[in-house]
């Protein structure tokens, strides 16, 4: 607890609503810190505007595996680019903890799944997953042949692509969902 | 169309907002923290004084001198206060009604701070309303008193987490105490599940003969071993002189001659005395009841494995309605972290899709039925044929090897001797492949095509299991006979001996023969020759099988890698090849060789012991060589999740091998000098001999009863009605379940329909409205029109496959009225989507009941 008041004002963990999971914050920090120590100041008490770049956050061991990890980072970063303020760092943590609840992270899921930013999950989108998941293992008839059984399989509207509200009956009743989309730190 | 791209703006909009949001995990604690608080409101509002944020205490004394001033402020606040009548400047005495009206406020907007997370808002709004609930919650969660269960709460807090994460670790812990667990993923993962179910049956085996290990050493070899007499104390145990000069030779030993056959793997070494040691020991029935109970206990498991995979159930196949979208969606764990996990987890997606990818592609296969059908039924009537013919085959060697049998030895040729073990040989190199090629025809699925491959091979290896007892048979009625007549000669010479001895002594007291235990003459003690005949093909199949890998697998593998850059042709591409992973072969010479096991146990108990050490090494052995040599099969399928066939398989050949055993057990004569049962007129005579002396009379007498035909009548008549009950339930449970997966695959179909068709059963009730004089009566959700590409295609009635009642419906209203919507006169601008639903745009209701049909634009 000590530790907090030297990075943020209470205030700010006022405004933060983490009393409790200060540690988790300081923690987080520490390795928001560490990815850039240069940039990254010690002491977070009057808020400084910094950003890390994608290219350093990708790096970071918990992501550096997985396939969508740009995709992740992008999807929580305001601009779209992948520039992640601390907030913005703190928020991709706590949407991929084991506390965050089901819908918030098949908002931030589909997010991730939606290459092309246009809220909906199209063919291109499921392709670009299909091919990342297996690392274009798939013949391309065969990568056609999923992409088409799964919108067919979760399309409830019939538009050929998944809406949010088609993603998200899918996927809240899929049974590893919350235990696949976590990050532990 | 419009719509559509309204709508998106829509969706884009709402989206956006997400972004750079609060961190919910703190809220989340929050939003507990509140409610665990809620319960200490009543304690009165002193707390609030200790409270220590000074901003907030000034908020609260703002709050009180509101609440002070006067009722007005007050009724403004809480609606439901008015009957509040003694809080007049008294700040601790708040009336029931307000504090529950309070209660429910800020119940409301700790919902809110709940749910808030959940709402797309935009940040800003977002912000702002948590920052109002927030305030207010503080505000009045300090007024009515907190702060003494936050500790308390954050220490919770702390414990839960520890809990959850002492969970996982015991998970984890659980999961990394599953033998070969990590090995047989690895192996899924490159080479699917069909191919792992091969190493999980091998597994199970193993778990399943490390009991009978158990069993087998703990009560049958151990009490011998450290109970009985030594080595070289009588005859039984010790090597005949004649064959003490070679009893440590090499090839002696290796064939289980000399030292081998004189020691406890074998039945002839356990004595017949009916207790040894100090804790009197009963050897000779524990050695039965071991013998009958391993089948008794494997029989018991089986089943049981068997009854627990179907409840698993699943034949693989299909798993839901969302295969492919799960897979893709949730199968990447997002935890993996190490580069080796990474590829692995990469490569099991892969296979995970091809598997699904045969599924599917077998699914939407439609061919001419009739063809088909014809081809299925000519590969069968072949592999009948063929099947008859080996079995005739053998039959027709096995009776010529017995002609042989009498005729002299020396008169045959190298390959009339042999004839028997070449034939089958034969058989089991040529046939395999055969059916595998004949089953090409039938063009199964190939989980489906697996399990007639593994039923035809095993009616094949049913032969050569039937030439091998009948070889048995014929030697153990041989060495019956050999033995009759040493025992007669024996007790002729012993009479002999006792006549001679005490005419000569002129004494009834007559000393046993003082002979050296090695010099005894003995009978050929058939039990061991079968023992040794069951432990010899055990080994040799061992070495054929691990010479087969090494050879077939390895040997070809580093050919055609180091071969492949000098070479005319590919080799890995083209003839040779790399091998695949012959599931059929090695499940079904599992199945075997566990028969074997089961067969021998009783007259080698070694055996057991033996094939725990064969599976242990097959397990590393061969997990090694799939994945250096092998490569994944052209089609790799899913595994049915049950080993359920394998199981069966297991099944018939436990019963298989129980028949011989039982049958030698109640009828045939035990050896009369070696083994546990000598002397005994029959094996299951210790039984009987120690319900006679050793139980009290009365479970005699219950045992007499109990054997009475009387009673075993009805007895089995009972067990055959049990069986019919349980069996008419099952079968009605089954027909439940069907009937419910039924109805669920309906409720889902009618789901999807009805929100694809919501505009045309509105549209119904469109029709409807405009017929009704009074049209208020309808409610207001009949804002929901289609977009009016949808109309156009729905006036020319030509929607295919359209069915359910509510185009039906329609029909027959627009029948009555056709097209009595014309004139509606409503801005088309107003027609949107309905503000309440955020389902995404809908079509027309040309889409069909059915999947996969193609929308109409």
């Amino acid at each position: 607890m000590g530790n907090k008041q030297t990075i943020f004002t209470d205030e700010q963990l006022d405004a933060y609503q983490v009393r409790l999971v200060c540690v988790f914050y300081s923690r987080l920090h520490g390795r928001y810190h560490e990815l850039a120590p240069h940039l990254v100041p010690m002491d977070y008490t009057n808020e400084p505007h910094c950003k890390l770049p994608l290219a350093l956050i990708v790096n970071m061991p918990e992501l550096k595996e997985n396939p969508f990890r740009n995709r992740i980072v992008e999807s929580f970063s305001e601009d779209g680019m992948g520039n992640l303020s601390f907030n913005e760092f703190v928020d991709m943590f706590s949407v991929l903890s084991e506390m965050a609840p089901r819908e918030l992270k098949a908002i931030y899921a589909f997010k991730i799944y939606d290459f092309n930013v246009d809220n909906y999950l199209c063919k291109e989108d499921l392709e670009k997953t299909l091919n990342k998941l297996t690392k274009e293992e798939l013949t391309p008839e065969e990568v056609q042949l999923v992409c088409e059984k799964a919108i067919e399989e979760a399309d409830l509207d019939g538009d050929n692509k998944l809406s949010f509200a088609d993603f998200e009956n899918m996927i809240t009743r899929a049974p590893d969902f919350l235990s696949t989309f976590h990050i532990r730190i | 169309m419009k719509t559509r791209t309204r709508h998106r703006g829509k969706e884009g909009e709402r989206r956006r907002p997400a972004k750079g949001r609060k961190p919910p995990g703190g809220k989340l604690l929050r939003t507990r923290v509140m409610r665990r608080v809620k319960k200490s409101q009543t304690k009165g509002k002193k707390e609030a004084e200790r409270h220590p944020k000074r901003r907030k205490r000034s908020r609260i004394r703002r709050r009180r001198e509101e609440t002070v001033k006067g009722k007005k402020g007050r009724v403004k606040l809480f609606p439901f206060s008015s009957s509040s009548s003694s809080s007049e400047g008294d700040e601790d005495s708040l009336s029931e009604g307000e504090i529950a009206a309070l209660k429910e406020q800020v119940e409301e907007k700790k919902k809110l701070i709940a749910t808030l997370r959940n709402k797309p808002w935009r940040m800003k709004r977002r912000l702002v309303m948590l920052k109002e609930a927030q305030e207010f919650v503080e505000k009045f969660e300090g007024a009515l008193g907190k702060g003494k269960g936050r500790k308390l709460y954050a220490y919770k807090v702390m414990m839960t987490k520890k809990l959850i994460k002492f969970k996982r670790d015991f998970e984890n812990f659980k999961t990394a105490c599953i033998p070969w667990e990590r090995k047989i993923k690895e192996v899924e993962s490159h080479f699917g599940s069909s191919v792992a179910s091969y190493f999980i049956f091998l597994r199970w085996m193993y778990g399943l003969n490390l009991v009978l290990f158990g069993f087998m050493f703990g009560l049958v070899v151990l009490p011998e071993v450290l109970m009985g007499l030594p080595y070289g104390s009588i005859a039984r145990k010790t090597v005949p002189r004649a064959e003490q000069d070679s009893a440590m030779d090499f090839s002696v030993l290796f064939d289980f001659g000399g030292y081998c056959k004189y020691s406890f793997l074998f039945y002839g070494y356990y004595n017949n005395e009916r207790t040894i040691g100090l804790l009197q020991f009963r050897l000779p029935l524990s050695y039965l009841l071991v013998g009958v109970g391993i089948f008794g206990y494997s029989l018991m498991v089986v089943i049981r494995t068997m009854a627990r995979n179907a409840n698993e159930g699943g034949d693989g196949g299909d798993e839901g309605e969302f295969t492919f979208s799960w897979k893709m969606f949730t199968s990447w764990d997002y935890l993996i972290g190490n580069p080796e996990t990474a590829d692995n987890k990469y490569a099991s997606i892969t296979t995970s899709f091809k598997e699904s990818i045969v599924d599917e592609q077998e699914n939407q296969k439609d061919e001419n039925i009739h063809l088909r059908r014809f081809l299925r039924v000519l590969a069968n009537v072949m592999i009948l044929c063929c099947l008859g013919g080996s079995g005739y085959l053998i039959y027709f060697v096995v009776k010529r090897s017995q002609e042989f049998a009498e005729m002299d030895n020396d008169d045959l040729s190298w390959f009339e001797k042999n004839e028997v073990e070449f034939v089958m040989s034969l058989l089991g190199l040529v046939c395999p492949p055969l059916f595998e090629t004949i089953a090409e025809l039938e063009d199964y699925h190939p989980r489906i095509a697996l399990k007639w491959q593994l039923g035809r091979i095993f009616a094949l290896f049913l032969g050569n299991l039937y030439t091998f007892l009948f070889a048995l048979f014929d030697e153990v009625t041989a060495k019956l006979e050999r033995e009759k007549s040493i025992k007669n000669a024996t007790e002729w010479a012993l009479n002999q001996y006792y006549a001679n001895y005490s005419s000569f002594y002129n004494t009834t007291n007559v000393p046993p023969p003082d002979v050296h235990p090695s010099d005894v003459v003995r009978g050929p003690c058939w039990e061991t020759g079968v023992g040794i005949e069951f432990v010899k093909l055990i080994v040799s199949d061992v070495q054929v099988s691990y010479l087969t890998i090494l050879i077939g697998d390895f040997a070809r593998a580093v050919i055609v890698r180091f071969l492949n850059y000098c070479w005319c042709w590919d080799l890995e591409a083209g003839f040779p090849s790399y091998g695949e992973f012959d599931i059929s072969g090695n499940v079904l010479g599992l199945v075997f060789n566990q028969g074997m096991i089961w067969m021998g146990a009783f007259y080698a108990p070694g055996l057991v012991g033996l094939n725990v050490l064969r599976l242990l090494t097959s397990m590393y052995y061969q997990c090694w060589a799939v994945m250096a040599c092998n490569v994944p099969h052209e089609r790799v399928f899913k595994a049915s999740r049950s080993n359920n066939f394998y199981m069966g398989l297991l099944l018939l050949v436990l019963f298989l091998s129980l028949l011989p055993v039982v049958y030698t057990i109640m009828t045939l004569p035990p050896s009369f000098d070696c083994g546990p049962f000598s002397g005994q007129e029959k094996m299951y005579d210790v039984v009987m001999e120690t319900i006679d002396q050793d139980l009290p009379a009365f479970i005699g007498n219950i045992f007499t009863y109990a054997t009475n035909p009387g009673l075993i009548m009805p007895a089995v008549l009972l067990m055959v009605l049990a069986i019919y009950y349980l069996n008419t339930v099952s079968k009605g449970y089954q027909q439940a379940n069907l009937d419910l997966k039924r109805k669920m695959q309906m409720a889902r179909d009618e789901e999807k329909n009805r929100r694809n068709n919501k505009d045309s059963t509105n549209e119904v009730m469109k029709d409807l409205e405009d017929l009704l004089p009074n049209k208020s009566l309808i409610p207001p959700p009949i804002e929901e029109e289609p977009p009016p590409v949808e109309k156009n295609s729905k006036s020319t009635k030509t929607k295919p496959g359209s069915a359910g009642k509510g185009v039906n419906l329609q029909k027959e209203v627009s029948l009555a009225a056709p097209n009595p919507r014309g004139p509606v006169t409503r801005a088309p601008g107003a027609r949107g989507r309905p503000p309440g639903n955020p389902r995404g745009p809908q079509p027309g209701p040309g889409r069909s009941r059915g999947r996969g049909a193609p929308p109409r634009y």
